[in-house]
């Protein structure tokens, strides 16, 4: 919904925030989760806005939400309604207004470091416990600056001053931070500081409502928080889809001419430019996706591409759909040439009829209100369509193995027999039970993988760290490498052992990368033969149908499985006999 | 400004927070005469007035207006749209 979206008009969220719920819930496809808001001020509207930009997200949450201040109780000494509520997430909603020992000019510097070290161990111990008793993921606030600075300037550097002493502070909250895998920072001091913090820190709420921002500047607070909550569930966005002219560089190559068009750090003109590629480019290393959408001649893009002061290069785009037809239908070729979904593309163009074309036919793709050249980074930016949470080794080779397919599909089409076109690759893969190096990668994988996915169940760090540990699973990964390259971790399973001889599938996910490669019969061979050392008599598979799995309704009939359930849904049940399985994978090399 | 242009201005406000087009508020509507009309609600409605008439209510006048009729008497003085 645009009106979710950066930049968006607080005063309309306010006064609407009933009718855009109504609105949102009439979509139907939600993933379910439980919020714990756990405040040091009041949260009521930090919530409610919360909702809203988490179901423009697909995600439904219920909420409990402390007493006003009761952050520290509800952590520490826990009660039965937070208990028995068992969050996914536990928000702690805390800034400088919960600081309560600054120092002042009488302290010595051993004091103050004491007070730091006190102030900080307050909430490590929150976290400490939170984490031994909920199977949950923490994000917590990091603390904006302080509205005024009674040193003046020497606030920063003197350890006398709240800036001084909040910088500390935070940065402790950072080194956290960093040494624990399902915590998170909300960076209210980066989002006051872009709000404005003289607006932010507008004590008129804090003295009548206790609300310790404006309640207009709360909208940004929960869109921030949203980010990270959607980021952690898979609901990031995983490529750009770019237009070129006046997007990439200044000017229209066709009538123009590549000499003409502005590009590079010479001229403020092509400067603009040249950065927004930079910015374009870094998204490399995140594992984000770059494809051209251009109404172009296919010469003159490339000519364009290959400018001397261009900082994106031909070769950084993995798909180029540089010709005359509409843009939501090259949009769409690009989604299937690489087997994602359209709804995880961004696309950028600075012409907004195309924008709109794009939007209304191509559901659940973004489509950010670029403006000025100048805007494009922040608009972009802000968004977050890409928030990092998780990030694996992976990411930073996403591209290399994008265009190791399109080597794949090349090579393929020198083959009549699709057998040996699979055996010619050589593939080897790694099919094993869990093991630590990779659990980043299967969370991230189980919150990605929508399309070759029998259960679209989803599991955090933590879920599969306990699957991990559990004797009752039989928990397997499996990667793959080829002539052209590796693939890393593209296919997990989880199995549920139930009354001793039974194995349930509870979770079946192939990344598309590896589609039509017998990868999945490979894993089904190391499944039965796991099963068989646990003996294990039955195995059950389950398929449940989203709008996006199609590609895997008869994914147990092919396995050899026999139905032995359907409803009206689509939702199936299948048996497999272990003892009749044959092994069905020749053309893969596995190894443990 | 008129009172009626005032109150219709009001009411849309009213109206839109809610959700609720039954909504018909006068000088002497109060919280306990609209459901959904609390103490947190009543900040957003305060923001949403604000925001409509471009102009800010000061804290001692947040906490001591009784009903809808004194809030109009201070947007009088005070609109600027």
């Amino acid at each position: 919904m645009k009106e979710l979206e950066y930049p968006f008009d607080v005063d309309y969220l306010i006064k609407n925030k009933r009718k855009i719920k109504k609105k949102l819930l009439l979509n139907d496809n939600f993933i379910e989760k439980r919020i714990a808001i756990l405040g040091g001020s009041t949260t009521s509207e930090i919530k409610n806005m919360l909702e809203l930009f988490l179901l423009n997200y697909g995600i439904k949450p219920t909420f409990y939400e402390s007493e006003y201040n009761k952050f520290f109780e509800d952590a520490m000494f826990g009660n039965e309604e937070l208990d028995n509520f068992n969050p996914d997430i536990i928000y702690i909603h805390t800034t400088n207004r919960n600081i309560i020992n600054y120092p002042t000019m009488y302290d010595d510097i051993k004091t103050i470091d004491e007070m730091l070290e006190n102030e900080y161990k307050k909430y490590e111990s929150i976290w400490t416990k939170l984490f031994e008793k909920f199977n949950a993921t923490i994000i917590q606030n990091n603390f904006e600056y302080p509205y005024y600075r009674l040193l003046g300037n020497k606030d920063a550097s003197d350890v006398h001053g709240r800036i001084n002493f909040v910088t500390r502070l935070n940065q402790k909250f950072y080194d956290y931070a960093s040494e624990h895998n399902n915590f998170f920072i909300n960076d209210i001091n980066y989002v006051s500081s872009c709000y404005g913090l003289d607006k932010w820190a507008n004590q008129f709420y804090w003295h009548m409502y206790k609300y310790a921002m404006e309640v207009p500047a709360i909208p940004y607070l929960s869109f921030n928080l949203a980010n990270i909550i959607k980021s952690i569930y898979g609901k990031n966005k995983k490529a750009f889809v770019l237009d070129l002219d006046n997007t990439l560089w200044g000017g229209i190559i066709g009538d123009d001419g590549v000499e003409n068009i502005r590009i590079g750090k010479e001229v403020p003109s092509g400067q603009v430019y040249a950065e927004f590629q930079e910015y374009l480019k870094d998204h490399k290393a995140l594992g984000i996706i770059l494809n051209i959408n251009s109404k172009n001649e296919y010469e003159n893009a490339i000519a364009g591409l290959k400018h001397p002061a261009s900082i994106l290069l031909p070769d950084d785009f993995i798909i180029i759909k540089a010709n005359w037809n509409p843009k939501n239908l090259n949009t769409k070729d690009i989604a299937e040439e690489l087997n994602l979904g359209a709804d995880s593309f961004v696309f950028v163009d600075d012409n907004p009829a195309e924008r709109k074309v794009v939007a209304d036919y191509v559901e659940g793709i973004a489509t950010p209100e670029i403006d000025q050249p100048e805007n494009y980074i922040r608009i972009i930016d802000r968004n977050a369509y890409f928030e990092v949470t998780n990030f694996s080794e992976e990411d930073l080779k996403k591209s290399e193995l994008y265009r190791d397919n399109s080597k794949r599909s090349q090579m393929m089409s020198t083959f009549d027999n699709y057998e040996d076109y699979l055996k010619s690759l050589e593939m080897k893969a790694e099919i094993a039970s869990f093991k630590p190096i990779y659990l980043e990668r299967i969370s991230q994988l189980t919150n990605k993988s929508n399309q070759f996915n029998l259960t679209t169940k989803r599991y955090s760090l933590s879920d599969i760290e306990e699957v991990k540990n559990d004797d009752n699973y039989i928990k397997l990964y499996g990667k793959l490498e080829d002539i052209f390259g590796d693939n890393g971790v593209i296919s997990v399973v989880i199995g549920n052992i139930k009354n001793k001889d039974e194995l349930h599938i509870d979770l079946w996910i192939m990344s598309c990368r590896v589609l039509k490669r017998n990868m999945e019969f490979a894993m089904m061979d190391k499944l039965v033969e796991k099963a068989k050392e646990k003996n294990i008599k039955t195995i059950y598979g389950y398929y449940y149908p989203t709008k996006k799995n199609k590609m895997v309704n008869d994914f147990y009939d092919l396995q050899g499985f026999t139905l032995k359930k359907s409803d009206e849904e689509g939702n199936k049940v299948y048996k497999l006999d272990v003892d009749k399985y044959v092994n069905q994978n020749n053309v893969i090399e596995v190894n443990e | 400004m008129k009172d009626e242009q005032i109150y219709e201005r009001i009411n849309g406000v009213f109206r839109d927070i809610f959700d609720d087009d039954s909504i018909t508020v006068n000088a002497n509507t109060t919280a306990d005469d609209i459901e959904d009309w609390d103490s947190l609600e009543h900040i957003n409605l305060i923001v949403a007035i604000e925001e409509e008439f471009g102009m800010k209510f000061n804290m001692n006048e947040v906490t001591t207006m009784k009903n809808v009729g004194e809030m109009v008497e201070i947007i009088k003085v005070r609109a600027t749209k």
